[in-house]
């Protein structure tokens, strides 16, 4: 069943701006960092200087590589800067320096997962190269705006899909992979708080088996959450219009995040006129095919072939997927993996592992015990030195200070006994305080067989080896 | 008299102790004490660093290639702590706080800055009389007749004529170098695009833009462009190739060269003095062994019209910038508060050369017009660059005047934007093309007034326009002098 | 194609440039004797023709800086020249969005 509201389909698209992971940014030397102090990180070129001219950051074309790379899309060895004309308080040159006629990278496709473990292919259009604007603070003073340059000409990727999308989940997978695929090339730290990354949200709404109608777009939604509310309070808007008789006009609209509505941005009386040309400071950006096969090379792997692989290492797809969502996770995971049995790993990580990290508010980067120490906990499972049991309170007590997990055990004498002879005592023991209970065994009431390792177990303080106190007690009742 | 000496005559003189830069410096800043308040030339003057510096330049033990020079600089180089202006009111008193890529080499060199010089506002201009500092006049004018020293950097060109400095640095974007050299009577050489760096030189148009010196002689200029040229890896246009010894080639003969001489410059309407010197300077290269060879430069009738398309749109991008936000004049805005501010300030900023040329711009990129105006100048500039390509094919080098007509009176300039559009008729195609081409002076007119004849070359070949032009300036032997001299 | 009056406010509005009322009959002449005569240039056949934007000539490519943060750190610099430095920004009548 797909998606309607009303009976009405949507149709998404999105133009994503992503921040690209440098030290300095697109056409300058200054710093790219976030939270610096106001105009510090501000060269004379991105102050928009008389006689200052653009010089391309190597980096950053790399990065747009590796990014078009991973979004299997056709990367342009012969790509162009143009002028985007306007004036704006943050925009000192008075033009955006950005590739309109000829993009670096073209054609691609991601692969979205939704809840219900669904796969879907959305297009991707281009992915260009661009200069980010400054920053206006309109709260500092009463009559002012108050204008910070810092991010003036810090390079962003701009990414824009086709309209595949129909539903807000789907907009919140894409963004969601998108990220995931950047922050696996290390090309976009993809932090929306800071703004790192940000997605214009054009939405259109239409009968099943129409033509598109006219789209809006949403500018500058944050965060992947106010994106799926941005897209269902717009389609809701547009539906209203339609279905009271109106018409959908084409404008550029904003999320009130507060209300969950979109309001119309203030009127743009000037109808932008953009005057693109190529800019003339800036000769064409060219590069070989040697220079993209190189940067493939280097790349790591993707989260599609991650998943992949664990399915094949015999994980379920879901727990592949919650594997693989964030590549710090993944890493994680396979440390404790490393030589080990992949699927009690995963059921660890996914289960004891992330249920600590909710519980303690940390993340994998910041993480209570060191995938090493976990991984050891594993072994001492395996080799049945502890029972799994036992395993997870050695783990609650790692959680407190990561340490070894043999260690642990020995210090706490938690070591499961394999003395046949101590289980045999404790077995003769449970026995003879429960004689009434092997009658009633020994005349067919299997299901007491249970009862007996529990008792054997609780008198051995949960350290008898399974395996072995099953094999005694049944020779001991079967006796 | 100090103020006589050329730069390579000053550099002589300066080697043996026959005088020193504090000497060159004082005897200059006497001359333009004198001089500049008829001439208007320098527009900012700091006589005190200049004398410091000079001062400097004495006690240096290493010797730089220009160790002592004086120069002026056009008001279009960005000079760190001195005003720069562009002949502009938009600028209000920006002071940058950087150095251009250009001045800081002739300083490295151990040139010595004399102030900076007037020119048309942006450097739109080929009169020298669009700029907010007043008209620099030529000094070849007699005391009832003002005339311009063209533009824009007419007043460069007036302070090599008049003395007020040895050499002085200019840039060309369609001929503001060679159109006021020829009506000045000095040499001047815009180099090929990409030879000097554009990195702290105010921007007009920037794929024409070209920064060039102007001397009295065309040694000097081979000597100063030597200096001035070079890769620069801030300008994303900057050429990575050698730069030869140009002075070197001012010697070198002219025997076997072929100079092309293109049918399509015999304009209509041509003045006779002009076709007169054309022919004379054809006569002497011919007479110096070089061959003359008929070619064809069919585009060369649009260039113009494709100048004024491609200019005035890069310069409506490039003077966005000037907004009263963050330097220069800031007008307040009432009402509609920034956008107001942008109107008010650029409105009282721009002279009306620089808002014509800024609409003009806006409409031609605009929606709708893009593909007939824009695009369609881009394809006739291809064009004009073949035109060249083909005509290398045949010859080395391409003679031409430099100008239709000599200097012209203040008061008689044509109203019509596009009459005087026409003076760049000659100079403009090398912008377009983006080879050099030398201005040298070449003969006088019936009035006595300056002509100038023009040589183009191959991109990257100054060291044939230095071979040929110091050929044609040995047989014109220029000696003539302007009436106002220091 | 010839600019009307109406064409001459908006391009001056796109350019942002006030222009008074009584100023755009003569601005409209003007523009339109320029415009009037680069029209020449539809004659010319350029069928096929590349067009050509840089000024480089015989083509030329981007040259690439490496990615080495050296420069910025200097506000006072930047702001040395500003008509309203309000503390560390540039300051500019309050824009409404
Ligand atoms: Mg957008
Ligand atoms: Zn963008």
């Amino acid at each position: 069943m797909s998606y309607t509201i009303d009976g009405w389909e949507l149709v998404i698209g999105l133009e994503v701006h992503a921040q690209v992971t440098s030290q300095a940014k697109l056409f300058s030397g200054a710093a790219t960092a976030f939270g610096a102090a106001p105009n510090s990180q501000v060269s004379f070129v991105d102050a928009g200087m008389p006689g200052m001219l653009p010089v391309i950051n190597g980096e950053c074309v790399a990065q747009a590589v590796r990014t078009g790379l991973g979004l299997n899309a056709e990367i342009h060895l012969w790509s162009r800067f143009d002028r985007k004309n306007y004036f704006y308080a943050d925009l000192p040159q008075g033009y955006q320096i950005s590739q309109f006629a000829h993009p670096i990278v073209g054609k691609g496709e991601v692969e979205i997962t939704l809840a219900d473990g669904s796969t879907k292919t959305i297009g991707i259009t281009r992915l260009h190269l661009e200069q980010d604007a400054g920053k206006s603070l309109h709260d500092q003073h009463a009559a002012k705006s108050f204008i910070d340059l810092n991010r003036s000409g810090v390079a962003l990727m701009e990414i824009v899909s086709e309209p595949d999308m129909r539903s807000p989940e789907e907009a919140g997978a894409y963004l969601t992979k998108l990220r995931q695929i950047m922050r696996y090339l290390g090309t976009c730290d993809g932090n929306m708080d800071e703004g790192s990354l940000r997605a214009d949200v054009n939405v259109s709404v239409r009968k099943p088996g129409e033509g598109f109608r006219t789209r809006c777009e949403v500018k500058n939604v944050n965060s992947i959450r106010f994106v799926m509310q941005a897209v269902e309070a717009e389609a809701r808007r547009q539906i209203e219009v339609w279905e009271s008789g109106g018409t959908v006009e084409q404008e550029t609209r904003l999320f009130d995040t507060g209300r969950g509505v979109t309001r119309s941005m203030r009127s743009k009386e000037d109808a932008h006129d953009y005057r693109y040309f190529p800019d003339p400071d800036l000769p064409p950006l060219v590069f070989t095919q040697d220079f993209v096969d190189g940067l493939k090379a280097g790349l790591p792997e993707l989260p599609d072939a991650r998943r992949a692989r664990y399915v094949a290492m015999g994980l379920s797809p879901y727990d592949a997927h919650v594997l693989t969502l964030e590549k710090d996770t993944a890493v994680f995971f396979e440390e404790v993996a490393q030589g080990r049995d992949a699927k009690l790993a995963a059921n660890w990580v996914t289960g004891d592992y992330f249920a600590a990290l909710n519980r303690l508010k940390r993340d994998v980067s910041d993480s209570p015990v060191s995938a090493r120490h976990l991984g050891r906990l594993l072994d001492l499972i395996a080799d049945g030195t502890i029972s799994g049991k036992i395993a997870k309170d050695v783990f609650e007590i790692m959680l407190e200070a990561d340490e070894d997990p043999a260690a642990i055990v020995e210090s706490r004498g938690l070591k499961q006994v394999k003395d046949t002879g101590a289980i045999e005592a404790a077995a003769d023991a449970v026995l003879a305080a429960n004689a009434d209970k092997v009658a009633e065994f020994r005349s067919g009431k299997d299901k007491l067989f249970g009862f007996f390792i529990g008792q054997v177990m609780k008198a051995m303080q949960g350290k008898g080896n399974p395996a072995l106190v099953n094999e005694v007690l049944k020779a001991k009742l079967q006796g | 008299m100090l103020t006589e000496l050329t730069v390579a005559g000053a550099l002589k003189a300066l080697k043996s102790g026959e005088t020193n830069a504090v000497e060159l410096a004082e005897a200059h800043l006497r001359a333009i004490e004198a001089l500049n308040p008829r001439l208007n030339a320098y527009v900012t003057l700091h006589a005190e660093q200049t004398l410091d510096a000079a001062r400097e330049s004495d006690a240096r033990k290493q010797r730089g290639a220009l160790e002592g020079i004086p120069l002026g600089l056009k008001d279009l180089f960005c000079t760190e702590g001195v005003r720069t202006t562009a002949g502009s009111k938009i600028l209000g008193n920006f002071v940058p706080p950087y150095e251009s890529t250009v001045t800081a080499k002739l300083k490295a060199a151990g040139a010595v800055s004399l102030g900076k010089l007037n020119l048309d506002e942006f450097a739109m201009g080929s009169t020298n009389s669009n700029s907010a500092h007043g008209p620099t006049i030529n000094p070849w004018s007699s005391d009832n007749r003002k005339l311009v020293p063209g533009g824009s950097s007419g007043a460069s060109a007036a302070a090599v004529a008049a003395r007020l400095a040895p050499g002085t640095m200019a840039t060309d974007t369609g001929g503001s170098i060679r159109q006021p050299a020829a009506f000045c009577g000095v040499a001047g050489i815009k180099p090929t695009y990409g030879r000097v760096s554009r990195w702290g030189i105010i921007a007009y148009a920037s794929s024409l833009d070209q920064a060039g010196p102007m001397a009295r002689t065309v040694e000097d200029c081979a000597i100063l462009l030597r200096e001035m040229a070079g890769h620069d890896p801030k300008d994303s246009t900057s050429a990575d190739v050698p730069v030869p010894d140009f002075a070197t080639a001012c010697g070198r003969s002219v025997k076997g060269m072929r100079i092309g001489v293109p049918a399509e410059y015999r304009l209509e309407g041509l003045s006779p003095e002009i076709a007169r010197v054309w022919d004379q300077g054809l006569e002497w290269l011919k007479e110096a062994g070089a061959e003359i060879v008929p070619i064809s430069l069919p585009h060369t009738k649009h260039a113009l019209a494709t100048y004024y398309i491609v200019a005035p749109a890069e310069a409506s991008s490039n003077l966005a910038r000037y907004d009263g936000v963050r330097y220069g004049l800031r007008v307040a805005g009432q009402g509609d508060g920034l956008n107001d501010l942008y109107e008010r300030s650029r409105a009282a900023g721009f002279g009306a050369e620089v808002q014509r040329r800024i609409l003009i711009g806006t409409y031609v990129l605009s929606a709708g017009y893009y593909e007939a105006y824009y695009l369609k100048a881009q394809k006739l500039r291809a064009l004009i660059r073949r035109d060249f390509e083909q005509a290398w094919e045949s010859c080395d080098a391409i003679l031409t005047p430099a100008t239709p007509t000599a200097a012209f009176a203040l008061d008689d300039q044509p109203s019509d934007p596009v009459t005087m559009y026409l003076n760049d008729v000659f100079t403009i195609t090398a912008n377009l093309a983006g080879i050099p081409g030398i201005s040298v002076p070449a003969g006088l007119s019936a009035e006595g007034l300056p002509l100038g004849l023009q040589i183009l070359g191959r991109p990257f070949e100054e060291e044939s326009l230095f071979a040929a032009g110091a050929a044609l300036e040995r047989a014109a032997n220029f000696t003539a002098k302007p009436g106002m001299v220091a | 194609m010839s600019l009307d009056a109406e064409t001459v406010k908006r391009v001056a509005r796109l350019a942002r440039l006030r222009v008074e009322e009584n100023e755009i009959p003569g601005l409209q002449a003007e523009l339109n004797g320029i415009l009037g005569w680069v029209e020449q240039l539809q004659s010319v056949d350029t069928e096929g023709v590349e067009p050509l934007a840089g000024g480089n000539p015989g083509g030329a490519s981007l040259p690439w800086r490496e990615d080495r943060v050296s420069d910025g750190g200097k506000v006072d610099e930047v702001l040395a020249n500003a008509p309203d430095r309000e503390g560390d920004y540039f300051g500019v009548p309050k824009v409404v969005e």
